[in-house]
């Protein structure tokens, strides 16, 4: 479905990932794990749009990416919650829903993706008039992962969403991620949470330094004595 | 005494209309497309001469004129935000600065050259003609103005809250790239923001043009009083940027009728100095819009 292949990309010049290949099938749940700064977000932000890539290619459904901007990017059902939530603060719950189905391929279920949405969040529909600035990080983080949705994607991509939770809202972030997932719904999750991410996706990439150290199946990385010396503090 | 209390206060709210007119379109720009636009007093000076040349060469109303000069200068702000602004943003604020000051000053010798220094004046029949009642003026030409500008305020304000373009405007403000990844093409929301602002500019130019001469430096009164209640009003806020626009048409009515003739900017800039001190983020005192 998602292909990247020997994915440069460097903000000013100050190299962020170097040489990544990473590929996610269509319905599969994959993980970018690795620390702070290892260069998951970029390549987020590299498939999205957001950063230019120096070398290599990325193709979506066969289709180059590199020439496209953010938005036309947006528009094939390439869905990028990013990190820190980051919803319009200034705005309603439900605007910024709203706001998540701007692409005409999306703009026509609006309704229906609402429903969806409200049903998978419960906590969303019962704050639905209140303005997303003044809501509980955990409940942004809601807000980003449905507005994400509301695109209708065929791949949402996923960047720290465990990221300042409490425990229990985190247990919650994932259930739900997990059930979008199991709607047939692709997902490339970023997490700094590794123990935690493998439980929900199929395959992993480990990055450090920009570039991709390893890579197998959640159960090979679980059980992998690297994995677990440096990531899981076994 | 109260009645000339209430008739300043009426005289102030009916230019407040035309100021709101002004500032909001500045404040439009400086929450979507995050700059200043200094030229924007130069756009109502080419409204008003807009409707001028309407009416004095096709005998159309300068009122009924605005639904030339609304498009006229939407399309002029498209084109000036595509092929001049679009290409200096960044992360560097001077380009921008000098390139609506350069704007203004070329609209400025411009309008100088073609049009020459003179005052232009419109009269139409209700050009000097007012309501009375209880001892009270209201002259007619400003109370069309007043209304017609509070009317194209409420239309941009249903268009922010209810249209998707206008969320979509109100999402690119807020977090430019992340609105980019909702599939909103942030170069096409800024040059319609642009659009907008300078339409209200055209329209403040045409309901002025009853009851006000046009001559190429008459934007520069409107610009001041816009650029104070874009502050007063807390920068990017459409409804700070009314409600402060309409304070200080009040404020400077009263200055002008119990400081002195000359006196009207006085009070406002005391208003403004006043606000800065206590409230540095504006009336609102809170975040952008």
């Amino acid at each position: 479905m998602i292909e990247l292949q020997n994915v440069s990309a460097a903000y000013d010049r100050v190299p962020a990932i170097h040489g990544v290949t990473i590929k996610l099938g269509e319905g599969e749940a994959v993980g970018l794990l690795g620390t702070n700064g290892a260069g998951k977000s970029t390549t987020l932000r590299a498939i999205s749009g957001l950063v230019k890539l120096t070398a290599g290619r990325v193709t979506f459904m066969g289709q180059d990416l590199a020439a496209l901007p953010p938005h036309k990017i947006a528009e094939l059902g390439i869905a990028h919650v990013p990190e820190g939530r980051q919803v319009f603060p200034e705005m309603t719950v439900n605007e910024n829903l709203e706001i998540g189905s701007y692409a005409p391929r999306a703009k026509a279920d609006r309704e229906s993706s609402l429903d969806l949405v409200y049903t998978i969040f419960p906590r969303l529909a019962e704050r639905r008039k209140q303005l997303a600035g003044t809501m509980s990080g955990g409940e942004q983080q809601m807000l980003a992962v449905g507005r994400g949705m509301m695109l209708k994607p065929r791949l949402l991509m996923l960047d720290e969403p465990s990221l300042g939770l409490a425990p229990v809202m985190c247990d919650v972030t994932f259930e739900k991620i997990q059930e979008i997932h199991k709607m047939g719904t692709s997902i490339l999750l970023v997490e700094q949470n590794v123990s935690r991410a493998l439980t929900l996706v199929e395959r992993a990439y480990v990055l450090e330094g920009g570039q991709v150290i390893m890579h197998g199946s959640s159960a090979e990385l679980a059980s992998d004595k690297r994995v677990q010396a440096a990531y899981l503090g076994l | 005494m109260v009645g000339t209390i209430i008739q300043a206060v009426i005289n102030g709210l009916l230019i407040g209309g035309i100021y709101a007119l002004v500032s909001i379109g500045v404040t439009l720009i400086f929450g979507v497309v995050k700059i200043v636009n200094f030229a924007q007093g130069e756009f109502v000076m080419i409204g008003m001469y807009i409707s001028f040349f309407l009416s004095t060469q096709l005998g159309i109303d300068p009122i009924v004129s605005l639904v030339v000069t609304m498009p006229v200068l939407f399309v002029v702000g498209v084109l000036v935000q595509h092929f001049l602004i679009r290409r200096v943003l960044g992360p560097n604020d001077m380009p921008q600065i000098f390139l609506t000051f350069a704007l203004s000053l070329l609209l400025l010798n411009l309008s100088l050259m073609l049009f020459t220094a003179n005052y232009r004046t419109v009269h139409t029949w209700y050009s000097d003609e007012a309501f009375h009642f209880a001892g009270l003026y209201v002259p007619y030409a400003k109370l069309i103005a007043f209304v017609v500008a509070m009317a194209l305020s409420g239309c941009l304000w249903v268009f922010l809250r209810t249209t998707d373009l206008g969320k979509a405007m109100r999402a690119a403000s807020q977090n430019r790239d992340v609105a980019s990844l909702m599939g909103i093409n942030p170069d096409r929301v800024f040059a319609v923001a642009f659009g907008l602002a300078l339409a209200l500019a055209g329209a403040a130019g045409s309901l002025l043009m009853p009851f006000q001469s046009a001559y190429p430096f008459v934007g520069q009164v409107f610009v001041l009083m816009a650029f104070i209640a874009v502050v007063l009003g807390t920068l990017g806020n459409v409804i700070g940027a009314l409600v402060a626009s309409l304070l200080m048409g009040i404020a400077e009515s009263l200055g002008i009728q119990f400081v002195g003739a000359d006196s009207g900017l006085l009070v406002v800039f005391v208003m403004f100095l006043l606000t800065l001190v206590f409230k540095p983020n504006g009336l609102g005192g809170g975040k952008a819009r």
